[in-house]
């Protein structure tokens, strides 16, 4: 994990390098201009007159001691302005993982009972919708359908500003009425995934030895499915929503931009019209590590439905 | 002349099995006629509709139908009829040379890691996985971003960033692949290391990498679309995510501007899939059942 996040940082930096462009001559020209002996200056002020690898070190320890830099747009640490977004994004990204996989699992385990039925043929639809519409477009559909011609959902945001009460489930059931939206445009993409796998493993386990025994034992369909198969079919759809989590983060940049979900993706939007490239390189940092952790969740939920993985 | 039929036989069946699987599946026969059809749209349409895409023509928000423009014009009064003829061209061209670049990379990184093993499997699986742990969105607008909307940049962006599933798929047909005879064979009759990569393993494991990358065309189209819509397409040429890019601010005035190129994406992607999933059923005859 550690790992993962220096090559990102690495990767950073030698992006910023190789970037057509002198940064010493963007902050001189933000500056109104210098001469030589001040753009000196500032090239010695930035550490950018060093060799490569110590200014490579430099970035990296400052990366690490949480300092990503200056964002110009905004004139903040770009860390606070990443704090300030970021519980968005992860309630965002986690509640339309958790829906798309609940969404998945139960479609996948209804189509597998009937496999070439009407609601096998309605999942596989359903995926090839979720893999061919680009979510901005579903998002955009949505919006205008549920905000706009039907007003049941707010068309963006995240709280309602002019609601005054203290009262802490007020600004809960105002959330969840502005999340609704963003998290079911997201969870689109991914329950389709999902049911397809899931129903593809169900199939699977179905058919396997001990699944007639607990048949055969007299035990209700109701268990046999659920307490039976479905434990034993579940670890190839948690292992690929394990990695599907990038994507998840990825779609949810696009749908923050949909909904002005205030989040790391708007932020990410706005710093690229402002051409704030600290603030894109720290989002791109940040949301590796929610993907590298969002991973690890994943790997102790195969562990704990399957002892027999060690990590 | 009875040995030598004898041999010729079978190498020439499977190719035509896997032409005949695919022709009678009717879902991967239309995906295809879908594809061609949009393909000869975006090269050969503009002949017969000569509208400049960029051309100013009529009042901006026109609605589809309206004053004779069929599918309405956009901000600017640009026709979004002639946007979208025009627009297949480069959203397809992207599409596939991202899916190229990224099969290229994909391949090369896969078999290299599933032949040698070792230390060198270690490493470059070390690589595949880091860039399965990427936001893959993110890391392209920021190389877009860095260093300019061109239309290279973003096919290379698109390509850089998602060969990891490539990869993976190659990396496992060698791990399986190599253990077999006639690898074995090959390498006893003195076939160097290239040649087993690239003219004996790589044609055996071909298969599934053609799949993976037919749904990678399919991707990239959608992923180019996504950085148009956040603002990052080439301003000089038109493709179906630049339509809805610009036309994006004004979505809840005029619903058309947007809804069109999101159909066309929507249409292309699913004739790719279908194709895809035909691909799979012709050549994969195991999963034919499925």
């Amino acid at each position: 994990m550690l790992f993962v996040l220096l090559v990102v940082v690495v990767l950073n930096f030698l992006m910023l390098h190789l970037a057509p462009g002198d940064i010493a001559d963007t902050i001189a020209q933000t500056m109104g201009g210098a001469d030589e002996q001040d753009m000196a200056e500032l090239r010695q002020q930035y550490g950018l007159d060093q060799p490569f690898f110590i200014q490579l070190f430099n970035y990296v320890i400052r990366v690490a001691l949480l300092d990503f830099g200056h964002s110009h747009f905004y004139n903040l640490p770009v860390f606070d302005l990443i704090m300030e977004r970021f519980p968005a994004t992860l309630l965002l990204v986690f509640s339309a993982q958790i829906l798309s996989l609940f969404v998945g699992i139960l479609l996948g385990v209804y189509a597998a009972q009937n496999p070439n039925g009407l609601s096998s043929l309605f999942v596989n639809m359903f995926s090839l919708f979720g893999y061919a519409a680009p979510v901005f477009w579903t998002g955009i559909l949505l919006l205008i359908a549920f905000s706009l011609h039907i007003p049941i959902f707010p068309v963006s945001g995240m709280r309602d500003i002019t609601i005054e009460t203290d009262n802490f489930f007020v600004h809960f059931f105002d959330v969840l009425r502005h999340l609704f939206l963003p998290m079911i445009t997201l969870a689109s993409i991914f329950f389709a995934y999902y049911s397809r796998l899931c129903r593809a493993s169900m199939l699977e386990v179905l058919g396997a030895d001990f699944v007639r025994t607990a048949k055969a034992k007299g035990l209700s369909k109701k268990d046999v499915l659920l307490k039976h198969a479905l434990k034993n079919s579940l670890s190839p759809v948690i292992t690929f929503a394990g990695l599907s989590f990038s994507a998840v983060v990825s779609g949810a940049i696009l749908v923050e931009t949909v909904y002005s979900w205030p989040g790391l993706g708007t932020l990410a939007f706005n710093s690229i019209i402002s051409r704030d490239t600290p603030v894109l390189l720290g989002i791109l940092i940040f949301s590796t590590l929610m993907v590298t952790v969002g991973n690890l969740l994943t790997d102790l939920t195969l562990k704990a439905l399957d002892p027999r993985i060690k990590i | 002349m009875l040995e030598n039929e004898e041999i010729e036989e079978p190498t020439i069946k499977p190719v035509k099995e896997i032409f005949q699987t695919f022709f009678k599946s009717y879902s991967a026969v239309t995906g295809l006629v879908i594809l061609i059809g949009i393909a000869v749209m975006g090269f050969i349409g503009p002949l017969f509709y000569p509208t400049d895409p960029f051309d100013m023509v009529w009042m901006p928000f026109s609605p589809p139908g309206a004053d004779g423009f069929l599918l309405g014009t956009d901000y600017l009064g640009r026709d979004i009829l002639s946007q979208i003829i025009n627009g297949a061209r480069v959203s397809i061209a992207i599409g596939f040379s991202a899916a190229l670049v990224s099969c290229f990379i994909g391949v090369g990184i896969g078999s290299f890691a599933g032949f040698y093993g070792g230390w060198v499997e270690e490493t470059l699986m070390r690589i595949t996985e880091f860039f399965q742990v990427l936001p893959t969105l993110l890391f392209a607008m920021v190389i877009v971003a860095l260093f300019g909307s061109s239309v290279l940049s973003i096919t290379l962006a698109i390509g850089a960033v998602s060969w990891a599933s490539v990869a993976r798929i190659t990396r496992s047909e060698f791990l399986r692949i190599k253990e077999l005879d006639f690898v074995l064979a090959s390498r006893s009759s003195g076939s160097n290391n290239m040649a087993l990569i690239f003219r004996v393993i790589l044609p055996n494991a071909a298969a599934p990498i053609i799949v993976q990358s037919a749904l990678l065309v399919g991707a990239a189209i959608t992923f180019e679309a996504g950085l148009a819509f956040l603002g990052l397409s080439d301003p000089n040429v038109i493709s179906w995510g630049q339509v809805i890019g610009s036309n994006r601010v004004y979505i809840l005035d005029a619903t058309y501007t947007v809804t069109f190129p999101g159909i066309a994406i929507f249409i292309t992607v699913l004739a790719i899939s279908l194709v895809g999933d035909g691909l799979n059923d012709a050549l994969n005859p195991k999963l034919r059942s499925r």
